[in-house]
């Protein structure tokens, strides 16, 4: 437990090349420790993006050994291999500084994919009465624990193939509203996430299941939009 | 291509895998039995001809199949490729008629 790792992590934008420091091993070391070892010991030029350290903000995700992470809750000894670790920003998303993307696009499909809750026209009489145990209060929960890191975002195949794809965070978003029952916006939701840019673009290639920091189910929520946008359709909804 | 037109895409694919799941099943079943048994040509046209079944078996088969290409296509060259709008709709569209044509034509001659 007392030995050095060697860090391979991205410097420079969308081009770049990766540098190498050696950061002493600790015990319980996080791999957003690591970074920070090295911007504060090492290299103060280094820019990485972080702010709860306890996984709930969803800012310090990043590339890990070729896997997108949430580096707080990362510890380096489940994802160190042969006491090295190569750092890189997040994929599908266009580089800013070292390990820091723009997010822009990530949070645009949020919008995009009507990500807001909308009110009815006219405030209801009475507090909605949704049931604990209902089937839509259950798919709505099921969904709604993402804190917006982009892992999922940056695992998808089919973003890394059509940058118009909505992404598995913004739909699992949307789906969370689709079962609200109070919301008032899912006609216009469901034409929004439907189609080639939308949930029909999903391949099930469950990567964003896999990667999840918070063990959600994307691909559930985008097959629940299927289903959804499909029943529209045939009414006559969509 | 509206986000509706794309979803009614989606659900003509779906709806044309779970017929082709069957009719590729039947299809093989038949050329192994075909295979097996020695048919000739002259026998196996012997079975198909004047055979209502068979015709509306490779009719509807070939409808799916056809439908099937064309969409998936589509979904393929817009995922491999930059190419998008009318042009390559139009080229999918065109694709899947010609499938339709040859494969309609192809069963009618096993039946006329």
């Amino acid at each position: 437990m007392s030995g050095t790792i060697d860090v391979s992590v991205w410097r420079g934008g969308a081009e770049g090349s990766l540098r190498r420091y050696s950061v002493p091993e600790q015990e319980s070391q996080t791999v957003l420790d690591v970074v920070t070892y090295i911007q504060r010991h090492l290299d103060p030029t280094l820019s990485y993006r972080f702010a709860c350290r306890v996984g709930m903000c969803g800012s310090c995700a990043m590339t890990v050994n070729g896997v997108a992470r949430w580096t707080c809750r990362t510890h380096v000894r489940k994802v160190v291999s042969r006491e090295r670790l190569e750092l890189r920003p997040l994929a599908n998303l266009p580089v800013i500084k070292d390990l820091v993307t723009d997010m822009t696009a990530f949070f645009e499909k949020w919008t995009r994919a009507k990500g807001a809750f909308v009110p009815a026209a006219s405030p209801p009489a009475d507090f909605a009465k949704v049931p604990p145990a209902s089937r839509e209060r259950e798919a709505a929960s099921a969904g709604i624990e993402c804190i917006g890191c982009g892992v999922c975002y940056a695992s998808c195949d089919v973003v890394a193939w059509n940058p118009d794809y909505l992404g598995p965070a913004a739909l699992n978003r949307a789906w969370t509203l689709v079962n609200d029952v109070r919301d008032a916006g899912n006609r216009e939701r469901l034409g929004a996430v439907a189609g080639d840019a939308g949930c029909h673009a999903c391949h099930s290639h469950r990567s964003c299941v896999e990667r999840c920091p918070k063990a959600l189910d994307p691909t559930g929520s985008i097959a629940g939009l299927k289903r959804a946008t499909a029943r529209a359709l045939l009414r006559g909804e969509l | 291509m509206t986000a509706r037109a794309e979803a009614w895409l989606w659900i003509v694919q779906r709806a044309t895998a779970a017929v082709l799941a069957v009719a590729v099943a039947v299809h093989l079943a038949t050329i192994i039995y075909a295979v097996h048994t020695g048919l000739s040509a002259a026998a196996v046209l012997a079975r198909t001809q004047g055979n209502p079944w068979w015709l509306g078996f490779y009719l509807v088969f070939v409808l799916a199949a056809a439908l099937h290409a064309g969409v998936g296509l589509r979904t393929i060259l817009r995922e491999m490729t930059p190419w998008r709008g009318p042009s390559l709709d139009g080229a999918a569209a065109c694709a899947s008629l010609f499938l339709l044509i040859m494969g309609w034509r192809a069963a009618i001659g096993l039946f006329a």
